[in-house]
């Protein structure tokens, strides 16, 4: 699909919205005003859970606590409604980076739980607080005015709601597409990607969360100053459960599901409403059976939900577009350290987990311009000895110092930043972000635009930087004409060439690649192989952690053998071929 | 607080945990092999209990037609499945396991329902009557998505709950019921303090009850398959474990388990045609404390759940789940502290 | 059935339904969620109502019934639906005063008015569309106060619904306890599908009141009476209007017994005197009940659904020699009828309603009765 078909299918969508009062009823607008507050609760669930993959069954509570905020602030203190969105979304906002901080450290499923428990708790608290109204909640809400107008009528509200729809939208879109929303798209990749590229998921997280919290506050605002009546129970589980049905029915992955699924569903139980009565006697009663089964039947044939079936009808897309890499200065780089340079020393380095001794004193060093090879047969250690390098587990006993600097007790992240780049060893890429996208992840650390900023487009002379920068990573793995493909349809020879970009994005130091030739193919390995050679021609200090002996043999300055968590010998490839220690090593573990 | 007021809020609090151990161990057993959390349960409990009801009114319970109806329909997307797949030979057999074998415990209740039936009677036939439901709706509903993610399968599962509410809503009415006790005894602790005999005999059966399926998937080949699949799905299905098969066990197993509980609490609470949810959440929350997998630690969950919630009804009746609720949090941040630090990635949306 | 003969059966059944009727009556209550234990009935006494006297003025009336799953929004949304959509000339519903508050807030707007089942109360300008014909909690619960003095009850405990229904009866509670001189000791609740008060009712317990007030409803409300009997308590045992049903006695059993509470004249129709106006209306409602729906009626709910049409009834008659129905003036003269509603009888009351009191009840609407033996009596 085109970049064309896309802007004329918003640009109709925008038309359509701003002609259908003229076309509806009193009725279908006042409809068409609850799906527009709908879909900015819903979008801050796409973002959250399609997107961060972090389920809600909050959201309600924080539509609520807005709307009760400025219901509060406005009948009790007669305090301007447009006070009160300031306010509405000052509380919600504290109130999530509150609860966020509390519970976005869970992992699996203890982070959807306890959404269900404050989601639970917070509804509960507005019945019994005298101020608020109790189980009966507040009337009497102003309508908002704005300048002489009032938008007390269900037309007048339509444009105000639906222009923060829109502006919404383009905000949420702009923010996926920009260096904050690559790290959003990253997280159902798990944290240890993103801290192999220097960002911090529950920072990302947490001002996901934060994010849309406030998109559900601008909802509850609008809420308030529309029904002018609130009270506890659209603020519950049930609501919550609601809006995750909405996002779900659309297409929780993408942002035009956060449009068409409460507009489904609103428009699917207003059907229902009128036309189940016609076909029986007591139909009004079976509404909520009828809905059950048309979603379901719905999520049988487009578990996608409706955008996951639009896809598959007119054809994936790539939807985000990256910035024009037209003509611009270059990102920085950073000083590298001289050829010959020690750039990595592991000094008597041992984990131990309980009674077990995975790697018992290994010592070695990396210099500048050289590729080294970690090698030795399975169980050896060496992927214990690359977390620990990495940071992805903590030393029990010895030293790391990288770049003269001791990197012990640091994060991973923290030695992302100071300049080792990896790969995986089950390759973690992203697989519906686009090649330039997932490249462009890598140099997360050497661009600054936070999420503000990327939503509001302000970030636009950096972002041709990153997609620079990330192109000519691509050309020099070989990909750059696959650059707007998703990494998803590559096969896996070439999805481990893509993690090398990603790493060299970052502007290493070091690259320090996890069994890089594992479950690749004989052509896929020496296409590899071809690159690795080519970047330590380019200069590039690469270590190398293979299980695979021909294929770092031909490759590597000089080889480090492990055997039983503990450093065999050490030499060049010729040396440590001749060694009949390393092959009772390989062979040993064999038998 | 005195010590008589702190044991009758333990017997009352055991009670409560007794009823989400025994559905948390139903809840752990689904998901562990389906990744399904299925929320309906507590809706089959609801079923069961009000389907008791019934047969002591002398009604013949709706849930007959429920289950006939189910049954024609999951015979019906068999043998179509069947057709299409070109194994027209299978539909027999279909229309067999799928037709018949569940209404038969329709018929059974057919014949129980009437007059004065002795309460074992009636209480068997409710609990028959119950446990088609569970493997027809999830033959129905889930199986065509069974490798969905599970967040859509949470939705389709909560969907259906609705549904079940709803249809239980249809049958039985908005008021609850309560059945007769199956024995007037009581325990006198102290003066004016008594623990009836029903409470003690439902505590005591739910432990038996689960101790003997922790045995079962312990020690019997087919528990040990059950949990080669909830460890390893792919693994499971290599070693020639049939999911399909699997999982139609687990629901199976848990729609019994969902029967009992339901014949066990109808005496001593009032059941609605809603109470399912707040059952199936309880018990959620014990199956997640077990992190979903332990059935020990959901046993654990489950008591400490049911006894907190009494003491947080004497504390603050207004707040309790609140309470609860907001106990829970710390909890689950130690256990997430405890759970080891495997790198976790979230499963891709659905297409 | 294919989608163009679908469309079609659309086509007839719009056509045949507009046109036949020249009064419609709107109804937007709780078929489903939490509040259905009311809801329901209050749609089948509406039906029933309908099927009693289906015409007024010579024209027929069409009720058009919604389900508002209990939820407020869905509530104001019904109401703004048949408002603009059906062109009702009157809205009426439903179970739960915030869902009320809801619909009337649409009513008022709309400028529509709206026949409320449940008590609520807007004050001044913005309850101008709106009556109720629902006894106030504070006139039912001050009945039981009464008794509670006359029985010389001195504190009492309170244990209620955690919803708008038990905060309003514990507010009626108490306003009218102090002046009678009866202090309430606690003030516990619980919610509707708990299944088990025990530590409420332990709390009350420990402030030794010699009586209980329950502000529950329905089947529900019987927990906290079968968790004092487990706890052997002798004291009085008092509850509001909401508690009563066939269901609620029921599922109470013995550990209710003794229970007094008020409730409107029709649940003790029978036990009334011969003279008694509402002894007539309230028989009319069960015969027109069991007519409708074959079963006998058990609840008070379905009868304020019938209470409503008939003052709707009334008001209507008067309003059609104004204007015609449909038309926004026959709205606001359906309004000015309603709020000068005088004497109009119904199974719960005799309905008087002036511009400044919204609530139309009197004595007349409220009687005491004991639960003994399975069966509610008239207390004198």
């Amino acid at each position: 699909m085109s970049r064309r078909f896309n802007h004329t299918l918003v640009a109709g969508s925008v038309l359509a919205i701003a002609l259908l009062p003229a076309a509806l009823g009193d009725f279908g607008v006042a409809l068409a005003n609850d799906v527009g507050i709908s879909v900015l609760v819903v979008l801050g669930l796409v973002l959250l859970t399609g997107v961060g993959g972090a389920t809600s069954f909050g959201q309600a509570a924080f539509v609520g606590i807005a709307a009760y905020a400025s219901a509060w602030l406005t009948t009790v203190h007669g305090a301007s409604p447009w006070l009160g969105l300031l306010f509405a979304t000052t509380v919600t906002g504290g109130a999530a980076l509150a609860i966020g901080m509390l519970t976005l450290r869970l992992g699996g499923h203890y982070l959807p739980l306890s959404t269900i428990a404050w989601g639970l708790a917070i509804a509960m608290l507005f019945g019994n607080i005298e101020a608020l109204g109790r189980h009966t909640g507040l009337a009497n809400i102003p309508a908002l005015q704005l300048g002489p107008w009032s938008l007390l009528d269900a037309r007048a509200i339509y444009y105000l709601i639906w222009t923060i729809v829109g502006l919404a939208f383009l905000f949420c879109h702009n923010l996926l597409g920009s260096r904050a929303g690559r790290a959003i798209r990253s997280l159902r990749g798990g944290s240890t990607l993103l801290a192999s590229v220097g960002a911090d998921a529950y920072r990302v997280r947490l001002s996901l969360f934060v994010t849309a919290a406030l998109l559900a506050a601008v909802a509850g605002w609008l809420y308030a100053h529309k029904n002018r009546y609130i009270s506890p129970s659209p603020f519950g589980l049930r609501a919550s459960i609601e809006y995750l049905l909405m996002a779900i029915c659309g297409g929780v992955g993408h942002l035009a599901g956060a449009l068409l699924g409460p507009g489904l569903l609103l428009a699917l139980k207003n059907l229902l409403q009128d036309a189940l009565p016609m076909l029986s006697k007591s139909g009004e009663r079976l509404e909520t059976l009828a809905f059950g089964v048309v979603f379901i039947a719905l999520l049988q044939r487009a578990r996608g939900g409706a955008m996951g079936f639009v896809g598959r009808h007119l054809g994936r897309q790539a939807t985000l577009t990256p910035a024009k890499p037209t003509t611009v200065s270059p990102l920085p780089r950073r000083r590298l350290p001289p050829p010959g340079a020690e750039v990595l020393r592991v000094q008597g380095v041992v984990k131990r987990f309980g009674g077990l001794v995975a790697v018992d004193g290994v010592s070695f060093s990396v210099a500048a311009g050289e590729i080294v090879g970690l090698i030795g047969p399975n169980g050896a250690g060496k992927s214990t000895l690359f977390n620990l390098l990495t940071g992805t587990l903590p030393l029990s006993a010895g030293a790391v110092s990288f770049c003269g600097r001791d990197i012990g007790g640091l994060s991973a992240r923290t030695i992302a930043s100071l300049g080792m780049a990896r790969s995986f060893q089950h390759v973690k890429l992203r697989p519906n972000m686009s090649l330039i996208d997932n490249v462009a992840l890598g140099a997360h650390l050497r661009s600054g635009c936070g999420m503000l900023r990327g939503g509001l487009r302000l970030d636009r002379r950096e972002e041709r930087q990153i997609a620079a920068e990330a192109l000519r990573q691509l050309e020099r793995i070989g990909l750059a004409e696959r650059a707007f493909e998703l990494a998803g349809s590559l096969p896996l020879g070439t999805q481990r060439v893509l993690e090398v970009g990603r790493a060299l994005a970052a502007d290493p130091v070091l690259l320090v690649l996890d069994e890089p030739a594992a479950g690749l193919r004989k052509l896929e390995k020496r296409a590899l192989a071809e690159l690795l050679r080519r970047l330590r021609e380019e200069g590039v200090t690469i270590l190398i952690v293979e299980h695979d002996m021909d294929f770092v043999m031909k490759l590597v300055d000089r080889l480090v053998v492990m055997n039983f968590g503990a450093k065999l010998l050490e030499g060049t490839p010729a040396a440590v071929r001749a060694d009949p220690r390393v092959q009772d090593a390989y062979l040993g573990s064999v038998a | 607080m005195s010590w008589d007021l702190v044991f009758i809020l333990l017997v009352d609090g055991l009670a409560n945990g007794a009823v989400y151990l025994l559905a948390g161990i139903g809840l752990v057993l689904i998901f562990s092999v389906t990744r399904v959390v299925f929320v309906p349960f507590g809706d089959v409990v609801a079923f069961a209990a009000l389907t008791l009801a019934a047969f002591e009114a002398g009604r013949l319970p709706p849930t007959i037609g429920l289950v006939a109806l189910l049954a024609v329909l999951a015979t019906g997307a068999e043998a179509w499945r069947l057709w299409r797949a070109g194994q027209p030979e299978g539909i027999l057999r279909a229309i067999l396991g799928w037709g018949l074998l569940p209404l038969t415990p329709c018929a059974l209740a057919y014949l129980a329902a009437g007059s004065d039936r002795p309460a074992a009677v009636q209480i068997a036939a409710a609990i028959l009557l119950v446990l088609p439901i569970t493997p027809l709706i999830a033959r129905l509903t889930l199986q065509p998505i069974a490798d969905a993610s599970v967040l859509v399968l949470l939705m389709v599962s909560l969907v259906l709950h609705f549904l079940l509410s709803g249809l239980g809503l249809l049958f039985f009415g908005a008021e609850g019921t309560r059945t007769r006790p199956l024995t007037g005894l009581a325990w006198n602790i102290a003066e004016g303090y008594s623990v009836s005999g029903q409470i003690i005999m439902m505590v005591v059966a739910a432990l038996l009850l689960s101790l003997l399926f922790y045995l079962a998937f312990e020690y019997t080949l087919t528990g040990k398959a059950l949990r080669a699949t909830a460890v390893n799905r792919r693994g499971a299905r290599l070693v020639g474990i049939r999911p399909a098969h699997t999982a139609l066990l687990v629901y199976s197993c848990a729609s019994l388990l969902a029967g009992m509980i339901g014949v066990l609490v109808a005496p001593v609470t009032t059941m609605y045609y809603d109470s399912g949810f707040v059952i199936g959440l309880k018990s959620f929350i014990a199956a997640i404390i077990g992190a979903m997998v332990s059935y020990p630690l959901t046993a654990a969950g489950a008591l400490v759940v049911g006894v907190s919630e009494s003491f947080a009804s004497y504390w603050s009746g207004a707040l309790k789940d609140a309470i609860v609720f907001g106990l829970l949090i710390p909890v689950l941040m130690l256990r997430s502290a405890m759970a080891q630090q495997v790198e976790e990635e979230v499963d891709e949306i659905d297409p | 059935m294919k989608p163009r003969h679908f469309a079609a059966v659309l086509c007839l059944a719009v056509a045949t339904g507009a046109g036949a009727a020249d009064l419609k009556v709107g109804l937007s209550t709780s078929l489903t969620g939490p509040a259905a234990s009311i809801g329901i009935p209050y749609a089948k006494g509406m039906k029933a109502a309908l099927a009693y006297k289906g015409e007024v003025g010579g024209r027929k009336i069409q009720l058009i019934t919604l389900d508002d799953g209990s939820d407020p929004t869905t509530a104001a949304r019904n109401a703004r639906k048949l408002v603009d959509e059906d062109k009702v000339d009157i809205l009426m519903g439903t179970s739960g005063a915030p869902s009320a508050m809801a619909m009337a807030g649409v009513g008022r707007e709309a400028k529509t008015p709206m026949i409320a089942l449940t008590p609520i109360a807007l004050d001044g300008e913005d309850g101008a569309w709106l009556v109720a014909v629902a006894q106030p909690a504070s006139l039912m619960v001050g009945a039981a106060v009464e008794r509670m003095k006359k029985n010389g009850v001195k504190s009492v405990g309170y244990i209620g619904f955690s919803d708008a229904w038990g905060d309003l009866v514990y507010d009626a509670l108490v306003k009218a306890a102090e002046p009678a001189g009866i202090k309430v000791v606690a003030n516990e609740r619980y919610a509707r599908a708990d299944s088990s008060v025990t530590g409420q009712v332990l709390k009350v317990l420990a402030a030794k009141p010699d009586a209980v007030m329950n502000g529950g409803s329905g089947t529900p409300g019987a927990l906290p009476f079968l968790a004092l009997a487990e706890r052997n308590y002798k004291g009085g045992l008092y509850g509001s209007h909401a508690l009563i049903n066939a269901d609620f006695v029921r599922v109470a059993g013995a550990s209710a017994e003794g229970l007094i509470a008020p409730t409107g004249p029709v649940i003790v129709a029978e036990q009334l005197p011969a003279a008694n106006p509402i002894r007539k209306v309230a028989m009319d409602f069960r015969a027109a009940y069991l007519r409708e729906h074959g079963v006998p009626t058990t609840d008070a709910f379905s009868a304020y659904a019938f209470d409503g049409w008939l003052v709707f009834l009334d008001a209507a008659a008067r309003a059609l020699k104004k204007a015609e129905p449909g038309t926004p003036a026959f709205r606001v003269a359906l309004r000015d009828a309603l709020i000068v509603t005088k004497e109009v009888v119904g199974s719960h009351g005799v309905h008087n309603f002036k511009p400044g009191n919204r609530y139309g009840f009197d004595e007349r609407g409220r009687v005491l009765v004991k639960l003994e033996k399975g069966q509610w009596i008239l207390l004198p």
